[in-house]
């Protein structure tokens, strides 16, 4: 499994690239790994304001749809289009191709996220 | 998961890094390489599955016959020594305990073989119509390990492994003389993925090295081992049915499109009289093929709807892998159920529009 030591992440196994109060956010290579073949994916419309928790889109493997969600409340500022064409894109990079770039509502709550290496501790008791 | 029951090749599975789920009280491999390249193994090549989980029932006595055709929708009568059929069997009512492969040995002796998810259910169901009929019922499946090797190139590799000349083993007829690798199984030439393909039954003991030695022989045939995940897919594509989804308590053989299987001249079995009703009624839901013509993947569950009302539900859905379209099957209200009918599935928060298509969504390819 590949983490990134700039990023922050969820217990949803979502990524976060914080850089001046907005955000990318994408799913993390355990995830993709996890879900197998990404064949399907749903994102929001932009200007959606979302809270901390909510679905934020869907990604559906052959198997089963699963929702992701939003670690931090924050306004949508764009989606990326070219994982909806390309949803297998996820899988091969899901650190270069962010689902999500939004506007960070409330910093405090980035507090929450785990570092690169909490992730990786949290994830191998996960198994 | 704990508590769960793990079939004899668990070990095998988790050696070759197989994703494991739970299915119906077992710990059962979903896929090990990628549902999609399992999916198109078996479709081109060959794939393995282990499915241990399945109950096997065994019928002796005299009155075998007769008491399997009490119990079965389809009309066993006329099978042969060493013939297979698949068959229904229904409540009182209609409604679907199991579906079921039936193995007939000769007149006195028949195996029954039943889906995992309802073992105990169906066990309990023929003992409870076991009446006066001179049977013995045994519940074997602790005792039986089962796999699969369905695809093009099946054949092929388990020649490899037997003197028994294959193609004695006609489509839906069966051996209980095969030895693979020195083990003694029964082959029958069935299964769920629409391939042709052989079904292999053999004490606990053997399994483990029958499993390795078809794995190490197709190596060269591009044989995979397969999970559950394309187990599912496969067998929708072919439009082969599964218990929970097309049929159940709930839905009858005829509803279902299964009327093939239902032999309304059959002397008598159990379900006959409210099957005989519901088809001189005309059936008021029925189930069709769909294609989506808007963005969206169908699940199991999901409404079917026709102007925000709700007349039916999607019983499978995919993606499909070989065909590559967003298409399913769904239970609907028989005024929507014509080819080229239209209706929504609500996906989530929104609606996506579908059209009635043949379920023939893909071309058996049965060696008969």
């Amino acid at each position: 499994m590949m983490v990134l030591k700039e990023l922050l992440y969820s217990k949803d196994h979502e990524w976060l690239k914080v850089e001046n109060g907005k955000a990318y956010i994408g799913i993390t290579d355990y995830a993709q790994k996890s879900l197998g073949n990404i064949v399907y994916v749903e994102l929001p419309e932009i200007e959606t304001e979302l809270s901390a928790g909510d679905s934020f889109g869907v990604i559906e493997s052959v198997k089963a749809a699963s929702d992701t969600y939003i670690p931090v409340d924050g306004k949508i500022l764009e989606v990326n289009e070219e994982v909806v064409d390309d949803p297998s894109l996820i899988n091969q990079e899901p650190y270069e191709n962010w689902m999500i770039y939004i506007e960070i509502k409330d910093e405090s709550q980035l507090k929450e996220l785990m570092s690169a290496e909490e992730y990786e501790k949290y994830c191998s008791k996960e198994v | 998961m704990e508590n769960l029951k793990k079939t004899v090749l668990y070990d095998a599975h988790i050696k070759q890094n197989a994703k494991i789920i739970e299915f119906a009280g077992w710990v059962m491999p979903v896929e090990y390489e990628g549902l999609t390249i399992e999916h198109d193994a078996v479709r081109n090549n060959a794939g393995l599955f282990d499915v241990s989980h399945m109950g096997e029932i065994e019928v002796t006595g005299s009155d075998s016959l007769y008491y399997v055709q009490r119990l079965i929708t389809n009309d066993a009568e006329g099978l042969e020594d060493n013939q297979v059929i698949y068959s229904l069997m229904c409540y009182h009512e209609g409604g679907v305990v199991d579906d079921l492969l039936v193995y007939k040995f000769n007149k006195e002796k028949f195996l029954l073989v039943i889906n995992a998810a309802n073992i105990e259910k169906d066990f309990e169901w023929m003992l409870l119509n076991k009446g006066n009929y001179d049977v013995s019922i045994k519940n074997i499946s602790s005792t039986i390990s089962e796999v699969a090797l369905q695809g093009p190139k099946a054949q092929e590799i388990l020649q490899g492994l037997t003197n028994y000349n294959l193609d004695n083993i006609k489509f839906f007829y069966f051996s209980d003389e095969v030895e693979i690798c020195g083990k003694k199984c029964i082959v029958s030439r069935t299964g769920y993925t629409g391939e042709d393909g052989f079904e292999i039954y053999t004490s606990n003991e053997n399994i483990e090295k029958i499993w390795n030695c078809i794995l190490n022989e197709g190596k060269d045939y591009g044989l995979k081992p397969a999970g559950l995940g394309c187990r599912d897919t496969l067998r929708f594509e072919a439009c082969l049915p599964l218990y929970g989804n097309e049929i159940s308590q709930d839905i009858t053989p005829l509803e279902a499109g299964l009327g093939y299987f239902v032999k309304l001249d059959k002397k008598d079995f159990i379900g006959k009289e409210a099957l005989i009703n519901q088809k001189r009624e005309g059936l008021k839901r029925k189930l069709v093929g769909f294609e989506m013509l808007d963005k969206g993947i169908p699940r199991h569950g999901y409404d079917v709807l026709v102007d925000d009302k709700k007349i039916g539900f999607v019983t499978t859905g995919y993606l499909s892998p070989t065909l590559k379209k967003c298409i399913g099957l769904a239970m609907v209200d028989i005024n929507y159920s014509n080819l080229g009918c239209e209706f929504n599935i609500a996906i989530r928060n929104k609606t996506a529009k579908a059209k009635v298509i043949s379920k023939k969504f893909y071309e058996k390819k049965y060696k008969k």
